[in-house]
């Protein structure tokens, strides 16, 4: 093991994955510890611990309004997302479609494009439709950027099953709707269920868009956080940022869980 | 005898290729049809055509006497066995096989019984509670078996069933399938590309080239007249001696080869003075005094209940010779020997 | 006889939503470059011509090749540690990486901020350790944004070249060495070649993203370190300048699908797509 002449570049890559780690994590390390200071400013270590940042949020109406508008969004555009995105993953594997390939790059699009392109190309149509400043317009724009992700997502978990699996349930006697529904949507569900999730965080925290097209009225919470953090600094922000996190890591776990899950159905 | 199934005219092209051409083919009640060609020789698409997961371009295909050609998979009555079993992974055994039952119709108690007596019959009562991947390739395919005629179709469709077993199951399998056939008198049509599955299971077999059947007959007929000089190679060993038509009368012909003259059964197309091959079985050839090709034995192979001899014969042709073990030996390495056989034993083919 | 796949009815939603509320708006965007305030290529002759314009979209490039490099040599030694460590490892290791992956960008660059300031923890450390006595300017200027930038991008990295890596047989490099190559020439000649897909892959990512970053160079970065995407929200928000504006969104697109082109070109998107 050590006559190798690689000990030296393990220790390197040790310390350099270490300095990453720290890189990576210490951020929100502290912004979590640091939500839950007495002290009125962004001070670290902070003096002492207490909830009320967090009591704070919860009473400041501009909060707790985005938060529910943020609710509001992210539920029927990742529902939206994820609905459609499965119906086109499936259509574009499964289907024999000419230009399933360009289709499927053109369905990619809203990644590669810059997030301030589409957010000005949104504000600018939406101008002379009236969808400025409403909730339908921000649930359309999320829908839209949430979509290559849930398609991508989905997609490749078709790829991996068998077609032959409804192929079989056809000649079985499965109607097709019937040999998805029993056949191909239990085995895909996993892989739907975390392009949801996905397609949820995406809208939670999506800023660009939402800036745009949101009102002062119709305020996601990023939008909040972000016209606070264009201000002074208070731990309120952290407060919410650690709820963001919070959320973030929630998803994260469940994800991981469902992967979990597909991967020992597949094993 | 009624035919199950009648495929008339019927064709299909992927772009430039045509996969199956002018396809004629039927079969009877309860018989046991094998399609077998090599890869590519258009066997899979007509069973796929068959089961409706593709479209013919042109022809008919009629099921029990009605045409088929706008019942999609799901409304014709067949039941199909594929080669990768195609077991739904995220359902139990019983319910793999309850499937086709559930989405007759059929009432929760009638279907489990049926259920049971599905795989007590392909030999894995005990497993119903188990997960597709619990079981063994062999178990699985079993399972699919089950599931595939459960629901008693009127036909049988089985897509290289035994392709991704070991060759000891494959043969014990081959046993089952052909039992399970017999018990319940399904018509199968079973396609593989490996001759000695097809030989053991079929009561007829259709040899498939290039997307046309180019015999149609029984394992006996095949093997000991083939038609055409594709199916002798393909079926079987064979010894193939090349040569020049004499003679042609009577479906008999005279050959005239390097190593000596030889007498055939004639198949269409030969005449007289073009060239042609004679196709033998190594076990047709026979010690004859006065025979018409002499050689010398270059090897010989102890195979257990039979002994092959490699003869070359004095144009320099190899000949392979088998003999019963309990028969005297034919001669030792390097001894002369003369060969012959009955003549309805040979078929002469065309060339070209 | 080919019929059309009825499965082409379930591609209608997406598709449709895709064309009215992104194709069409973007391509709206971008054709006001030729036809705001009057058609022809006047916006084009302004950004050429005002040093403003050029300035921010140098910058931007500048920027762009700067993060990569550095994105590239810290994701580096990670992903390779993935690739090679001891299964336990490598899910600490991607649970690590994929923490930060999935919180908020605007999160990840307020943390880093509060991380940064003249009075925050970095400082505070770098005195007490006596690295310095001053507070160090770290927010708001290059150094901010670069930290801002790099941090977020390094899973776009380490992920696609941790799977290349991850397809290396450690034989190959067994075989290299009983071949007479030394471990620095054994990895120059067989490794590093071997993780180029996911590197370019990786660095690709990184540039393009960097080039359209608004957030980052906004929260952590200074007046002098503007960039494309500030400019386009200033045009419009502040000057409803929707010629400029499509102009430079026609720039910035057209360098982003130039290194997609590149990328495409060396290593092919099937390998991409893996």
């Amino acid at each position: 093991m050590n006559a190798d002449g690689m000990t030296p570049w393990r220790l390197l890559r040790g310390a350099l994955c270490i300095l990453v780690a720290v890189y990576l994590l210490a951020p929100l390390v502290v912004v979590v510890i640091i939500s839950f200071s007495s002290a009125s400013f962004l001070q670290f270590p902070p003096p002492g611990l207490s909830l009320r940042w967090y009591a704070q949020l919860l009473s400041t109406p501009a909060w707790t309004n985005a938060l529910l508008v943020s609710v509001k969004l992210l539920v029927p555009s990742s529902i939206l997302a994820t609905l459609m995105g499965t119906a086109a993953a499936y259509a574009l594997v499964r289907g024999r479609i000419p230009g399933a390939t360009v289709i499927m790059a053109c369905l990619m699009l809203p990644i590669v494009v810059p997030g301030m392109i589409t957010a000005a190309a949104l504000f600018g149509v939406y101008r002379g439709m009236g969808l400025n400043g409403t909730l339908t317009g921000l649930v359309i724009g999320h829908t839209v950027l949430s979509l290559p992700y849930v398609v991508a997502t989905v997609a490749s978990a078709l790829r991996v099953q068998d077609a032959r699996l409804e192929q079989a349930a056809s000649t079985l006697g499965a109607p097709p709707w019937t040999a998805f529904r029993r056949i191909t949507l239990p085995l895909i569900l996993p892989a739907v269920l975390s392009s949801l999730l996905l397609a949820a965080i995406l809208s939670f925290d999506e800023l660009i868009v939402s800036l745009f097209v949101s009102s002062a009225r119709v305020r996601p919470v990023a939008v909040q956080m972000w016209s606070n953090l264009l201000g002074d600094f208070d731990p309120t922000i952290a407060a919410i940022a650690t709820v963001c996190f919070g959320f973030a890591l929630l998803v994260l776990i469940a994800d991981l869980a469902l992967r979990a899950g597909r991967g020992l159905r597949l094993a | 005898m009624t035919n199950v199934l009648e495929l008339s005219g019927v064709q299909k092209r992927y772009d430039a290729v045509v996969a199956v051409d002018a396809l004629d083919l039927s079969l009877r009640s309860g018989e046991f049809l094998t399609l077998l060609g090599p890869s590519g020789s258009g066997k899979t698409t007509t069973l796929m055509m068959v089961a409706g997961l593709q479209q013919p371009d042109a022809g008919t295909i009629t099921l029990n006497g009605a045409s088929v050609a706008k019942l999609p998979p799901y409304r014709r009555d067949i039941g199909m066995v594929f080669q990768h079993y195609a077991l739904f992974p995220h359902m139990t055994v019983r319910r793999n096989v309850a499937f086709p039952l559930e989405m007759r119709g059929v009432s929760k108690t009638e279907a489990l019984r049926l259920v049971d007596e599905a795989l007590q019959l392909v030999g894995l009562p005990d497993h119903g509670d188990r997960l597709p991947k619990q079981l063994s390739g062999g178990q699985q395919q079993r399972v699919a078996l089950a599931r595939a005629m459960v629901y008693r179709p009127a036909l049988l469709l089985m897509d290289e069933p035994l392709g991704a077993l070991d060759r000891k199951l494959r043969e014990q399998l081959q046993l089952e399938i052909k039992r399970v056939h017999q018990e319940r008198g399904i018509s199968v049509l079973y396609v593989t590309h490996d001759q000695e599955e097809a030989l053991t299971m079929s009561d007829r077999i259709a040899v498939f080239n290039q997307g046309r059947i180019e015999q149609i007959g029984s394992p006996e007929e095949l093997y000991d007249r083939p038609a055409t000089r594709f199916v002798a190679g393909f079926i079987g060993d064979t010894n193939f001696l090349s040569g020049k038509v004499l003679a042609v009368s009577d479906g008999r012909c005279e050959i005239e080869t390097p190593a000596g003259r030889l007498q055939a059964r004639a198949t269409q197309g030969l005449l007289v003075g073009a060239s042609a091959s004679v196709a033998v079985r190594p076990e047709r050839v026979v010690p004859a005094a006065s025979a018409a090709l002499r050689g010398t034995i270059t090897d010989v192979i102890f195979l257990g209940t039979s002994r092959k001899y490699v003869v070359r014969l004095k144009d320099g042709t190899e000949c392979v010779v088998l003999r019963p073990a309990n028969e005297a030996a034919l001669g030792a390495r390097g001894s002369e020997v003369e060969l012959g056989w009955a003549p309805a034993h040979a078929t002469a083919f065309r060339d070209g | 006889m080919t019929t059309v796949d009825r499965r082409l009815w379930l591609l209608l939603p997406a598709g449709l939503t895709l064309t009215v509320a992104f194709l069409l708006p973007v391509g709206w965007l971008l054709s006001r470059a030729f036809t705001f305030p009057q058609p022809g290529f006047q916006n084009f002759v302004l950004l050429w011509e005002r040093p403003v314009y050029l300035r921010v979209m140098g910058n931007t490039l500048w920027i762009s090749a700067i993060v990569t490099p550095i994105t590239v040599l810290l994701a580096f030694p990670v992903a390779h540690l993935m690739a090679h460590g001891s299964p336990r490892l490598r899910r600490w290791l991607v649970f690590l990486v994929l923490v930060p992956f999935w919180t908020s960008l605007l999160v990840r660059s307020f943390a880093t901020a509060i991380l940064l300031q003249r009075h925050g923890v970095l400082n505070s450390f770098l005195i007490a350790f006596g690295f310095t006595e001053e507070p160090l300017p770290l927010l708001y200027n290059m150094a901010g944004l670069l930290a801002g930038c790099v941090q977020v991008l390094l899973p776009f990295v380490i992920f696609p070249l941790y799977s290349s890596m991850a397809r290396i047989d450690p034989a190959y490099m067994r075989a290299a060495s009983t071949l007479g190559a030394t471990p620095v020439r054994a990895f120059l000649r067989v490794y590093l070649p071997l993780t180029l897909p996911g590197l370019m892959t990786g660095a690709t990512l990184v540039f393009i993203s960097t080039l359209g970053y608004y957030i980052i160079p906004a929260l952590l970065g200074g007046a002098r370190q503007q960039m494309i995407a500030q400019l386009i929200q200033d045009q419009i928000a502040t000057f409803g300048n929707w010629g400029v504006a499509g102009a430079l969104s026609l720039v910035l697109l057209a360098a982003t699908a130039a290194l997609l082109a590149l990328l495409q070109f060396t290593v092919g998107l099937k390998e991409i797509a893996r």
